[in-house]
């Protein structure tokens, strides 16, 4: 298999971007991806995008329509669109990985997207249930948050974490989103009014769940040899794993570890040669603040029990032993599902290629991005190196 | 009618937690599985129905505040897992509670009542919920 390298990285603003739609969204960050990889639209001979639900715009077929509007239509470029619920993105890029990796494609633009604001609260919220078991979990009356809660609950009177250490990884996210300009918010905050967030599913409340967004975010993937010819800043694709795991979360022996987390990132870190202490930053899937203190767990940051420790003293910022979720994360920077992964991996490179401005980690040489569908169903595990 | 075939064929177990166990290793599932994860090929065929345990404790829990469309008139309330008796863990709602007094390892046991309904003139959907068992 050929090494794999990121050229150019794309974003949009995320938030409730009423004046624009989901094609227009999607082309911006495709456009600005192949620009800054100094590249043509023309040298795209694949596109991988992921997005979660056509539900929200009413439209299937989105592979195509994405092809269309992005101008690959008219050289009848190959679309594909990945579905994989939360980990939606970080599947397609998984799969632009593999496609440039195999040698079946040279240029790959992998895109995501989702525009959730074109309808009303409730239905967006029923549709993101739906990436839970739908039959078993959602018709019976729980909720996704309900399950993070559950989730929580447990891992409270379990002892591994508080909560106000779940809590603070909220206000982590915030911290950093802050100093993100593409954030949907850019607003510090503290433990309290987290903690006093009205409830959604307790113990969970506003302000541990991420919010609906529109967004899109993009990435140009060649092969490295490639890359170190083209005279632009790249970064190094080490590794790219993915795991599943059961649809419901009442299937599993253990309701406070994501397994799929742990053997993903177990086969990452194998290929990529490197062990968890080696990641200097990292973005990982807070869709709940609860999934940001597993993950942190679950990737091997820290010890079970010790991760809400480490985020509540303050110790995953920007200058903290690892630091976590700098563009803000899903929770602060906001979550246009199918864009979340794929923007994860733009933060990420944008990190190791020294561009995050004043979110910059110093001397970053390995960062991860962990993208989750539904409650751990599935999960992949990228990890970046600097060149 | 696909909605009522939909309804009809989950009958056994939305009603009386019918799942499955595997005839080759014995595994027990809920909801029911036309194959074992485990043995795979190996049971293929041999699964046959199982009834799980209505009585089990508490393993965790949460109270909906933000809920879907079709519970609104039910909110605030609460959903849990059970473990059951039998060793299953099984998701569903609390109801005939107080609350303030639901604990992880509360004893509960599952009842028939309606989950919800398809408008005015669609199907009313039953299955099980857990009460406390005192």
């Amino acid at each position: 298999m050929r090494e794999v390298a990121i050229v150019g990285t794309g974003v949009t603003k995320f938030g409730e971007l009423w004046d624009k739609s989901f094609r227009a969204i999607g082309i911006e960050a495709g456009i600005k991806a192949i620009e800054d990889a100094g590249m043509s639209g023309s040298e795209v001979d694949g596109v991988y995008f992921g997005n979660m639900s056509s539900r929200f715009i009413n439209q299937q077929h989105i592979d195509a329509l994405i092809a269309d509007y992005s101008g690959m239509a008219t050289r009848n470029v190959p679309a594909v669109r990945t579905e994989a619920g939360g980990a939606s993105g970080g599947v397609a890029f998984r799969q632009g990985v593999m496609a440039v990796a195999s040698g079946m494609n040279d240029v790959v633009l992998v895109g995501g997207a989702e525009k959730m604001t074109d309808m009303d609260d409730a239905g967006t919220a029923l549709i993101m249930d739906s990436t839970a078991d739908a039959e078993w979990e959602v018709s019976m009356g729980l909720t996704l948050t309900s399950l993070y809660a559950m989730i929580a609950r447990r891992m409270i009177y379990d002892g591994i974490a508080t909560r106000e250490e779940i809590a603070s990884f909220a206000v982590n996210a915030h911290k950093h989103g802050a100093l993100n300009p593409n954030a949907q918010y850019r607003k510090a905050v503290s433990l309290e009014t987290v903690m006093r967030s009205g409830p959604v599913a307790e113990p969970l409340g506003m302000f541990d769940c991420a919010p609906y967004s529109d967004g899109a975010a993009a990435v140009v993937l060649v092969p490295l040899e490639h890359a170190k010819k083209m005279g632009v800043d790249y970064v190094k694709v080490s590794a790219t794993a993915q795991a599943s795991d059961t649809l419901a979360l009442f299937q599993r022996e253990d309701i406070t570890t994501f397994k799929a987390t742990t053997v993903a990132a177990k086969e990452a870190y194998k290929i990529a040669g490197i062990e968890a202490k080696d990641i200097d930053v990292a973005e990982v899937h807070d869709d709940y603040t609860v999934g940001g203190i597993m993950a942190l767990q679950d990737l091997g940051f820290f010890k079970k029990g010790e991760a809400g420790k480490a985020v509540l003293e303050d110790r995953v910022s920007i200058d903290g032993e690892v630091a976590i979720n700098t563009s803000g994360g899903l929770k602060a920077a906001g979550y246009p599902v199918g864009a979340a992964g794929v923007a994860q991996i733009v933060e990420i490179t944008n990190q190791l290629r020294n561009r995050a401005d004043n979110r910059q980690v110093k001397d970053a040489k390995y960062g991860l991005a962990q993208s989750v569908g539904g409650t751990g169903s599935a999960v992949t595990v990228s990890i970046l190196e600097a060149i | 009618m696909s909605a009522v075939a939909k309804e009809w064929r989950e009958i056994p177990a939305r009603y009386n937690l019918e799942g499955s166990e595997c005839g080759n290793c014995g595994r027990k599932y809920f909801p029911k599985r036309n194959m074992c994860p485990h043995c795979r090929r190996n049971g293929f065929g041999k699964m046959r129905p199982y009834d799980v345990s209505k009585k089990g404790k508490i393993f965790t829990f949460s109270i909906i505040h933000d809920a879907p469309e079709a519970n609104r008139d039910l909110k605030p309330y609460a959903v849990a897992m059970v473990r059951t008796d039998d060793g299953l863990l099984i998701s569903g709602q609390l109801t005939d509670v107080d609350l303030a007094q639901i604990e992880i390892g509360m004893r509960v046991r599952a009842v028939l009542r309606k989950l919800g309904d398809a408008g005015p003139s669609g199907i009313i959907h039953y299955g099980f919920k857990f009460v406390p068992d005192l």
